[in-house]
């Protein structure tokens, strides 16, 4: 029989051979950590959603709202920019929930819950893949602060510290958005609130202008807010500057969230 | 190697008011291609789902290739592959990415999950799309590319749920040729579906399931023997000739009839077309005239009201959780 005969070649593909051994979880891990860099390369407008609005912003506020703001554009750009960059990590947070339920949606899950390998890998890899998201979107915010007149005082130090605590404190606040990927029923449901929560979250912050300036009840509002937390914190890290208590709530936020939301998601993952 | 692949007794899931799966028992001889038949809504998927350790049974218990499901899943899953009803790869990645991503996390190292995804890719008649996204795919494609993630490791048992739902008659053909070549090569297949057809080709035994349960079971033969080999279906002007068909047909050649939903149609079984043309002239010589007839295999729907007296079940969607 020929080689390259359809039938001699399906009979061999289906021939059985030897179970490869079983790999580590670990190896489980970094093979969907690879999946979600194919899914970056191939889907790339996932990003673009994400900094896109942000990108905007950063330009609205900085040349139509910064003289106002802060005497001039520039002198608000560097206010501004670090708190720019704290909203789109968070923003791009709410992919993980959104990609998670898409998964399950489109069958994926069933499949990758089937097979015989470590069962937390999928939710492990996948966060693995929006670390990588976030340092890109991270990389795209601030080389367009940069090309705009932004000058961080803290150095490539300061800024590499700043986006190590965003990108810590976004695997914290990831685990809501996990949870809600494996609970709701729709990934576009997951979307719209996921929003419903990060636009109150991220404005009703010190990421826009000086809490000082608004009025008292808010100030107080925008205080218990953890992402002002964060913020004053990125902003003092990038600025050149310590700030200890701001870098402990926001790693103590970052731990609460973990332990709190991380079972639950674990939980209602085992029960699906 | 154990003598039964599945061993189900009495299993049964709720979804909230839902009871899906109602006591359902099952047993499927290694190495044979096992068919599940029923409507939408039958609890043909959540039987599936409990099998392949995705859902725990709310009761009863099952063993699959000797691996108690609730007991030793991951021993289970090690041993099944599942295929479901909607294409469960990644669509943003190419054919071939998802044959690697599967090999890798199945212990193939990236050089051996790079050839066994090109031998696949080949071998199903995909290596043109191989670097393509799958959403660019036919769904004759996508069910391939299904299947073939499913055998990247050849599973002992493979669970396919409903492989061939809204496939062209060559797609379709080509997934029969996929699951009678894992058979040959010693796999078990336990599939589900909805047509009479794809389970007499293909499967050794089938049980007939409806509203959570098993309402009849055996090999195609017995099956159709139950509701007679052929059919013949007959359309009348008016309910009122179809009944004195009825009577004509009992009468004269012993044919049986068959409850029909539409009460101008008559349906009976025949075993042989020599019977069902003179059966045909018969009525015409007494004026009964025939404004049109079909003659072949039962329908499911047939076999359904031979077995309950009543048409499918026509749930809604089938048991998302």
């Amino acid at each position: 029989m020929n080689r390259h005969d359809p039938d001699t070649m399906l009979a061999r593909a289906i021939a059985r051979r030897a179970r490869p051994p079983r790999p580590s979880a670990a190896s489980n891990v970094l093979t969907f950590g690879w999946r979600a860099v194919l899914k970056i390369r191939h889907v790339p407008e996932q990003l673009f959603d994400v900094v896109g609005t942000p990108i905007m912003f950063t330009f609205m506020f900085t040349f139509l709202f910064g003289g106002a703001l802060a005497g001039s554009p520039d002198a608000y750009l560097q206010f501004l920019l670090p708190g720019i960059l704290a909203q789109t990590v968070i923003f791009t947070s709410v992919y993980t929930g959104v990609s998670l339920n898409t998964d399950i949606s489109k069958g994926m899950f069933d499949r990758f819950r089937s097979l015989p390998i470590w069962r937390p890998a999928p939710l492990a890899g996948a966060m693995l893949g929006d670390v990588l998201r976030y340092c890109l979107a991270s990389l795209v915010t601030i080389l367009v602060g940069l090309a705009i007149g932004y000058r961080p005082d803290g150095g490539v130090v300061g800024v590499v510290l700043g986006v190590g605590l965003l990108v810590v404190f976004a695997f914290g606040l990831g685990w809501i958005f996990t949870l809600m990927g494996l609970v709701m029923r729709t990934p576009a449901t997951v979307m719209t609130v996921s929003m419903l929560i990060l636009f109150p979250l991220t404005f009703a912050s010190n990421v826009f202008v000086d809490p000082a300036t608004m009025p008292g009840w808010l100030e107080t509002a925008v205080w218990f807010n953890p992402v002002t937390h964060v913020v004053t914190a990125v902003r003092g890290l990038m600025g050149g500057v310590v700030d200890g208590p701001a870098i402990f709530v926001s790693l103590a936020f970052t731990v609460a969230m973990t332990a709190v939301f991380g079972p639950i998601a674990a939980i209602a993952y085992a029960r699906r | 190697m154990v003598e039964l692949a599945v061993e189900a007794r009495g299993l049964e899931k709720r979804f909230g008011a839902t009871h899906a799966v109602r006591g359902v028992d099952l047993s499927v001889r290694t190495g044979s291609v096992y068919g599940v038949l029923g409507p939408n809504g039958a609890g043909k998927t959540t039987t599936l789902r409990m099998l392949a350790t995705l859902l725990r049974p709310d009761a009863g218990e099952a063993r699959v290739m000797g691996h108690d499901i609730a007991k030793d899943p991951e021993a289970v899953r090690a041993a099944i592959s599942l295929t479901g009803q909607f294409a469960s790869v990644d669509e943003d990645l190419t054919g071939r990415e998802n044959l690697v991503l599967l090999g890798r996390l199945l212990g193939l190292g990236w050089g051996g999950a790079r050839e066994r995804a090109d031998e696949l890719l080949a071998a199903f008649d995909l290596s043109e799309a191989a670097v393509k996204q799958v959403k660019t795919y036919s769904g004759g494609m996508r069910r391939r590319i299904d299947i073939a993630a499913s055998i990247v490791v050849t599973p002992e048992l493979l669970f396919l749920d409903e492989p061939t739902t809204g496939l062209d008659p060559r797609s379709r053909n080509q997934v029969w040729d996929i699951v009678r070549a894992l058979v040959r090569d010693g796999a078990t297949v336990l599939l589900t579906t909805q047509y009479l057809e794809e389970a007499d080709q293909l499967a050794e035994r089938i049980a007939v399931i409806d509203r959570g349960q098993v309402i009849a079971e055996g090999t195609s033969a017995t099956l159709k023997a139950s509701i007679g080999v052929r059919v013949l279906h007959l359309a009348f002007e008016a309910p009122e000739i179809a009944g004195r068909a009825a009577v004509l047909l009992a009468d004269k050649f012993g044919l049986e009839a068959l409850p029909d939903a539409d009460p101008a149609a008559l349906s009976v079984q025949a075993g042989d077309s020599a019977v069902a043309a003179s059966a045909i002239s018969a009525l015409d010589a007494e004026g009964m005239a025939v404004m049109s007839f079909a003659f072949g295999q039962p329908s499911l729907d047939e076999v359904f009201l031979a077995l309950t007296g009543r048409p499918p079940a026509d749930a809604k969607d089938e048991d998302t959780p």
